[in-house]
């Protein structure tokens, strides 16, 4: 069963200096007896008190300012960061699309990038051999395949990304902002396969600023500010209380047919009425 | 279509401490799992050097010719000794030693060039590890092939018992038999040293970035005190104190376990010894150093 939880996790990040980081001062600081005693590190706490429970189903989306935490979150989610203080246990293979440069080769093809970045998310090259198809056509990148990565744009990367994290069958599927390059119907599409997975294995989380994205691909969200989560609970609860207004409101009918709100009253908090 | 509250606080704390020596062989365990991963971008490093030119990764075979070529004779210049003779060793050596040197150097510096990977992709650490050691074991073969060619060059100089100096005093070496093949444990040896010198060093140096800058400057000062360019048969004159020295430098000993046979010469069982237990010692060590500072490498780096 797919599952992450968090007990009272909190992530600190030692902040390393020329001087701190330097076995000088570690070594005379005990050598010449006072002097330097004082050369704690400074730390900064980048989450604190983070308790979550993910289940198999869950749409989660992050929200938050820059800086927040939101980013660091999901790598606490991904296994990246083990909690300096707290545990966290995450059951599940874990598919992060964070940077979309890291683990890609400018230089070698499309195709090869994808087996590489198979290989990252634990596979063999038999197995990703055997998706390339399927992440072609999902993808719709043709014949851009056979060319080396650097000539491929932002929204072709994030598509190829993608393509790759959702053919694989991931638990855990976690999403950084990056993927906003990409246009709006490649992002119907997308929607429809990450919904499609999550439904049948998986649970996924989703870091980014635009409500649109996040209305797309989430039912539930949290609210990150300076490291803590100010609040979680439905999409629309907690977009409502970040932006200060209701988003869901001067939507279309057509829209709200489509995420499968429509002819559902909605109580304020996202629940619905019956 | 909202569930109210399916972020609940569980029940139960999570999984146990991250200091545990189960997370530290299990990261071990899936590092050796992950071969396809780590073969594929230790084989990608080497293209990448060489991407564009005519030669590829040739070059590497080549640049290792050029140095024995040149070395191997001007050090039978200085000293009196034969060429035919002297080369093939002088060739092993320089061979043997940018192996370790590779893993001492570039082990070091494992996480800190790929701080990209470990920040963004969740990947045991050893994968990085194993990463390091097999570009060195990829370059190390490329090296093998100026051994192959200086071999048969020199065949029969070496194939039957020979001894290095021009008056045929000093040791006499048995010459190549098939003691050869004891080559292979002792590379395996050589690079289960260069992995464990990879996990604690490069840990260490992940948090203190002097360690590279020290070892740096000493691990010259050891290519010359380490017998690769000259020979213990040339250093005759020297006194006891010297050779006894010289055997404390374990360098020599790594070096001398996989060069020796491959140029029917007879390592000490001393030499095997040290390079055994190095490898224990070293592999208990780095186990240390894993369990207690694996997770805090992300934050590290």
């Amino acid at each position: 069963m797919v599952s992450i939880d968090v007990w009272n996790a909190a992530v600190d990040f030692p902040i390393f200096d020329a001087k701190s980081r330097s076995l000088k001062k570690a070594v005379l600081g005990k050598a010449g007896g006072t002097i330097g005693t004082d050369s704690r590190v400074p730390i900064i706490e980048a989450l604190r008190d983070i308790t979550l429970s993910l289940q198999h189903g869950d749409r989660v989306g992050l929200v938050g300012h820059n800086g927040a935490g939101k980013s660091t979150l999901l790598r606490l989610l991904a296994g990246i960061y083990e909690p300096t203080r707290g545990s966290a246990r995450i059951i599940g293979r874990v598919a992060p699309v964070f940077d979309l440069g890291v683990g890609m080769d400018p230089e070698i093809s499309g195709y090869e990038n994808i087996i590489i970045r198979g290989l990252f998310l634990g596979m063999t090259r038999k197995q990703m051999e055997k998706r390339v198809d399927d992440i072609a056509e999902f993808s719709e990148l043709g014949n851009y395949l056979s060319m080396p990565l650097r000539t491929y744009s932002t929204g072709m990367r994030v598509r190829l990304a993608l393509g790759v994290v959702t053919s694989i069958d991931p638990e855990i599927l976690l999403l950084d902002e990056g993927i906003g390059a990409v246009d709006a119907a490649f992002l119907d599409k997308a929607r429809d396969r990450l919904n499609d997975l999550v439904k049948r294995s998986g649970l996924l989380v989703f870091a980014s600023h635009s409500d649109e994205f996040l209305m797309e691909l989430c039912n539930t969200a949290i609210w990150m500010d300076h490291g803590q989560m100010k609040m979680r609970g439905s999409l629309r609860e907690v977009l409502t209380a970040y932006k200060g207004r209701d988003p869901f409101q001067d939507m279309s009918a057509a829209t709200l047919q489509r995420l499968g709100l429509a002819d559902t009253p909605v109580l304020p908090n996202g629940d619905p009425a019956s | 279509m909202h569930p109210p509250n399916v972020i609940d606080r569980p029940v139960t704390p999570g999984a146990s401490s991250s200091r545990s020596w189960s997370r530290a062989f299990g990261d071990i365990r899936d590092g050796f799992n992950s071969r396809q991963l780590w073969a594929h971008l230790g084989w990608q490093d080497i293209k990448q050097r060489y991407r564009r030119s005519v030669l590829g990764p040739l070059w590497i075979t080549v640049g290792m010719g050029v140095t024995a070529l040149g070395l191997g004779l001007l050090y039978s210049v200085i000293f009196p000794v034969k060429v035919s003779t002297f080369l093939p060793y002088v060739t092993v050596g320089f061979i043997v030693w940018n192996f370790v040197d590779g893993c001492l150097r570039e082990g070091l510096d494992t996480f800190i060039a790929n701080e990209g990977l470990i920040k963004h992709l969740p990947s045991p650490l050893s994968v990085y590890i194993l990463r390091t050691v097999w570009r060195q074991t990829l370059l190390f073969l490329h090296n093998m092939v100026v051994y192959v060619i200086v071999a048969a060059i020199f065949f029969t100089s070496i194939d039957h018992p020979y001894s290095m100096l021009l008056n045929n005093g000093g040791t006499m070496h048995p010459g190549l038999s098939w003691m050869m093949l004891t080559a292979i444990p002792a590379f395996v040896l050589i690079a289960a040293n260069g992995a464990w010198v990879a996990m604690l060093l490069g840990i260490i140096s992940t948090r203190y970035r002097d360690i590279p800058q020290v070892i740096n400057a000493v691990i010259q000062l050891l290519f010359y005190g380490t017998p690769i360019v000259w020979s213990l048969d040339t250093v005759n004159g020297a006194s006891k104190v010297a050779k006894t020295v010289l055997q404390l430098n374990p360098l020599y000993h790594l070096v001398q376990v996989l060069r020796a046979p491959l140029i029917g010469q007879n390592p000490t069982w001393t030499s095997w010894c040290v390079v055994v237990a190095m490898a224990v010692v070293g592999w208990a060590l780095a186990l240390v150093a894993m369990k207690n500072y694996r997770a805090r490498v992300p934050y590290w780096v």
